[in-house]
């Protein structure tokens, strides 16, 4: 059944910055002394895996959740997309189970059985109902511990991620995205889309994915997240059944070379037959550890990640009907990530929305933000949390990445503190520290003949 | 809508997604964690109201019977105009007011418009579910329509549908089946509605709109969440019941009448790979057939071990991605649709093959019995992960009522999905995935058109 929403979709690209800004609003919540506990157990098993336990009874669902700390940020340079190759084929074949054998008893069971690569991290998950969680760890740890790699797997999952590279370049969105990555991150591994370009994915062996395979994951770069209607004592019993065995790997070498920020002023017009522009604006960002991201987290939603309480959804959508959604995001990745405006408008209005979005980025530097819109921002980021803590998958997802992030589960008490003592001054500076109107990457996708791009 | 994530899926969102997020309510347990409790005001707004004391957060909905399916000629896309509409601003609220109230309170908003309904919702802090129904209380009779604010939102509008339909080859695939499958139901034009239309809409329009179908009696209130229904239940009456009941909303009057012979049509513009549709035109939850529709579907399309799936993507390679979908909470009999992304290199004309051909296996050979089992413990399954969510909880009920099937026809759902057989699969397969019953459309890819500028233009501003 065909259905419109009134406001725009965001993709999900940039979990790790939303989960963990909402995270922790809870304890302050309203003031209301609501606040849930969240109060997972953590150990590490004697062959280094860091687990994650947190019992959540009320429904019969037990969610198992593996981040694996690798991701396409360690793929070799000409190789873009290994590790996305490599999560790919993690649910094709187990040295025990055929693809399908997998897919039949994953499914049998009414569960789900997934692996993703991102650009620090990878995540492979089994969420099950109570009574099959047996299951549920076993098909997780086969395809963590033993993936077969098939020939003939490895074949048909390259080429269907070849397939949907060229699907993908029907998303105007998409294609932006990719130009926009290439110019902020030149020279650095996060310029490559996860899942690499035909190019690179073409020049990958199936001994490259074994190579892979065999240095990044080994159990010390794994947390094991574990959430639902399971107790403590069965998890660490089900964990030592299905992951003793696994073998301490090799120390890893990372690559945490950091993105060097753009120079000058550069843009990129690509040619669609399409009836909007798709607008692309933005520059280097920040890490997800760095001091100033909670001033940042402020900032941004002020300035456009704050629905339609931000500045830009006001200026573009509602008071000049130039577009249906608009947005800025900062993606804070382990490495300083990016930070970016996107929207769609007609193609005659291109030059409109550009001017407004810069004039937006000025605004916010030039003058301090005022005292209302500096409190309703905290207070939505305050009171928030518990939105985003509501279901059992979510929650796996949030504690892999706090324990990824480093930042402890005092990060929880201590989240409120960081939030509340951003100032107005704060919010300027970090927006002249953060933003710039002169020295950015601009990318367009539409028809340009008529959109006469003039920055 | 908001829930699905990766690029992929996203753009089949406007075809699967909707309806796929919707179908996925519609297979149920009775193993509810917590029944709704149910009451029906004075006025005769319905209120469904779950308590989930799992977490301090709930969600409050308003769900409108009123859809595109309620619009006439000339005026596609009237409710959903409306919905952007309603947050404009009342005497009491002024514009703007109501998303930032919510926002400050830690709170979000939003709403959505279907085919069959219109709905509005708040997710926040359990302490604040008053302020979201004082809020909807509030613009159910209160909304003020300005001139000024209805130029301004056509056009934002207008840039939704170029985004979702202009410039999205399968959204304008989608489209295009749903008119060529109904020619005189309103499930022949789009919910967002035509240009012509969109520009054409007026203030007296929406006015009249309003009128009709937001009132109390064509409305259902779900709350679910951690909540106490005796307290809760006592402001609500405070807040709804002054609200006068409306006038009944008169049922729509065209019927698609059956469809006598398959319709195809192809639809040709720039994009990168071929995609196809079949639609067939089947029952409702109204209907017996219902319930072995829905496992026909989840044999065909749920999981990678599905016989679509493993055929198509798996085996011949000759499909992207390929899906089936069956909405049984639809108002009015809808479509029981294929779609299959066409691999590069591939014809879509052997995608339709494949795709005829596992429907003709289906239609020789009943499904094995593990296959039945599978599907209905995927039922089953899905229905306690859904009820993960406080938010999809509430859409599955309120959908329910919406569609008119009500919200106790889901435990009778699931319940009558337990005694679906093999035989009764291959009956209903034979019966409405016939030739005759369908309309096949499919995307053509040409080349762009050629651009005046060169393909890719990079250009070194001033540092």
């Amino acid at each position: 059944m065909p259905t419109t929403s009134r406001r725009p979709i965001t993709p999900r690209r940039h979990a790790a910055l939303t989960l963990l800004m909402a995270f922790c609003a809870l304890l302050l919540a309203n003031g209301s002394g609501t606040a849930a506990e969240i109060a997972p157990t953590k150990f590490v098993s004697a062959n280094g895996i860091t687990v994650l336990v947190l019992e959540q009874h009320f429904l019969p669902i037990v969610e198992i959740h593996a981040l694996i700390k690798t991701g396409s940020a360690q793929d070799p340079p000409s190789k873009a997309g290994l590790a996305n190759l490599v999560a790919s084929l993690l649910d094709e074949g187990t040295t025990t189970r055929t693809s399908k054998q997998q897919a039949e008893q994953i499914d049998f069971i009414g569960g789900a059985l997934e692996a993703n690569a991102s650009e620090d991290f990878t995540t492979a998950s089994a969420r099950v109902l109570k009574k099959d969680v047996d299951l549920g760890v076993t098909l997780l740890a086969d395809m963590l511990q033993h993936p077969a790699f098939h020939k003939q797997e490895f074949e048909r999952i390259r080429t269907q991620l070849l397939g949907e590279m060229a699907s993908d370049n029907d998303d105007p969105g998409h294609i932006a995205m990719k130009a926009f990555n290439q110019l902020v991150f030149h020279g650095h591994p996060y310029r490559w889309p996860v899942n690499g370009t035909a190019e690179t994915l073409n020049k990958i062996t199936l001994a490259d994915v074994q190579a892979f395979y065999g240095r990044e994951y080994a159990p010390s770069q794994v947390i094991l997240a574990i959430v639902g209607d399971i107790t403590l004592e069965q998890a660490t019993t089900l964990v030592q059944a299905h992951f003793g065995a696994w073998k301490k790997g090799a120390a890893t070498t990372r690559n945490t070379k950091n993105p060097s920020p753009i120079e000058r002023k550069t843009v990129q017009l690509i040619e669609k037959d399409l009836t909007q522009s798709t607008i692309v604006l933005g520059h280097e960002g920040l890490s997800r550890t760095h001091p100033d991201y909670y001033s940042v987290t402020v900032m941004n939603y002020i300035l456009g990640a704050g629905g339609f309480s931000s500045r830009l959804m006001d200026s573009i959508r509602d008071k000049q009907g130039l577009a249906y959604g608009i947005m800025s995001h900062f993606d804070a990745r382990l490495m300083p990530g990016s930070f970016w405006i996107n929207l769609q408008t007609k193609t005659e209005t291109t030059n409109q929305a550009i001017a407004g979005v810069l004039s937006e980025i000025k605004s916010i530097r030039d003058t301090p933000v005022s005292d209302q819109e500096l409190a309703e921002a905290k207070s939505f980021l305050l009171g928030s949390f518990p939105l985003r803590f509501d279901s059992t998958a979510k929650l796996a997802h949030v504690l892999a990445q706090v324990e990824l992030y480093g930042l402890g589960f005092e990060y929880f008490q201590d989240y409120p503190k960081w939030i509340d003592r951003v100032t107005k001054e704060d919010v300027q500076r970090v927006a002249k520290q953060y933003l710039d109107p002169k020295r950015y990457a601009l990318v367009v996708v539409g028809d340009l003949a008529k959109a006469k791009v003039k920055y | 809508m908001t829930w699905l994530y990766s690029q992929h899926i996203m753009r089949l969102s406007w075809l699967a997604a909707a309806s796929s997020l919707i179908c996925a309510f519609a297979f149920t347990s009775p193993a509810l964690a917590t029944e709704p409790r149910e009451f029906i005001l004075s006025n005769g707004m319905k209120v469904l109201l779950v308590e989930v004391p799992k977490a301090p957060v709930a969600t409050v909905q308003v769900w409108y019977k009123v859809g595109s399916r309620n619009e006439v000629m000339g005026r596609a896309g009237l409710s959903h105009m409306l919905e952007h509409m309603m947050f404009k601003g009342t005497a009491k609220y002024s514009k703007g007011t109501f998303s930032r109230l919510i926002r400050k309170n830690g709170g979000t908003d939003n709403a959505f418009t279907s085919q069959d309904f219109t709905a509005y919702f708040e997710n926040l802090a359990s302490d604040r579910v008053e302020l979201a129904l004082e809020l909807e209380a509030d613009r159910m009779q209160g909304l003020l329509l300005d001139m000024s604010e209805l130029a301004t939102e056509r056009e934002v509008v207008k840039e939704e549908r170029r985004l979702r339909t202009e410039d999205d080859p399968q959204g304008a695939l989608v489209e295009a089946l749903f008119a060529q499958a109904y020619l005189s139901h309103p499930y022949h034009w789009p919910v967002i509605g035509w240009f012509g239309d969109i520009d054409a809409m007026t203030l007296d329009d929406l006015q009249r709109h309003y009128d009709t179908y937001y009132s109390p009696n064509n409305a259902t209130l779900v709350v679910v969440g951690d909540i106490k229904t005796d307290s809760l239940l006592h402001t609500i009456t405070q807040l709804f019941e002054p609200i006068p009941r409306g006038p009944e909303p008169k049922p729509i009057a065209t019927m698609e009448p059956e469809q006598k012979g398959e319709r195809r049509f192809l639809l040709k513009r720039d994009a990168q790979v071929p995609f196809v549709m079949m639609g067939y035109r089947v029952p409702n939850f109204t209907s017996e057939d219902s319930y072995a529709l829905d496992i026909l579907d989840s044999i065909l399309s749920h999981g990678k071990s599905s016989r679509l799936y493993q055929s198509l993507v798996y085996e011949q390679k000759s499909a992207l991605a390929v899906g089936s979908e069956y909405s049984v909470l639809q108002a009015d009999p809808g479509l029981f649709y294929f779609y299959a992304l066409v691999s590069p290199g591939q014809k879509p004309e052997s995608v339709e093959d494949a795709l005829h051909r596992e429907i003709k296996r289906l239609q020789g050979d009943s499904p094995t019995e593990q296959e039945l089992q599978r599907a209905k413990n995927q039922v089953e399954a899905a229905h306690v992960f859904e009820q993960d969510s406080n938010f999809r909880h509430a859409m599955l009920l309120g959908q329910a009522e919406s569609v008119g099937a009500g919200w106790r026809k889901i435990d009778q759902f699931v319940e009558r999905i337990r005694a679906v057989t093999t035989k009764d699969i291959q009956r209903v397969a034979r019966q409405y995935l016939t030739e005759d019953n369908r309309t096949v459309g499919t995307l053509i890819p040409i080349p762009p058109k050629q651009p005046e500028a060169p393909s890719t233009a990079a250009q070194q501003g001033e540092p």
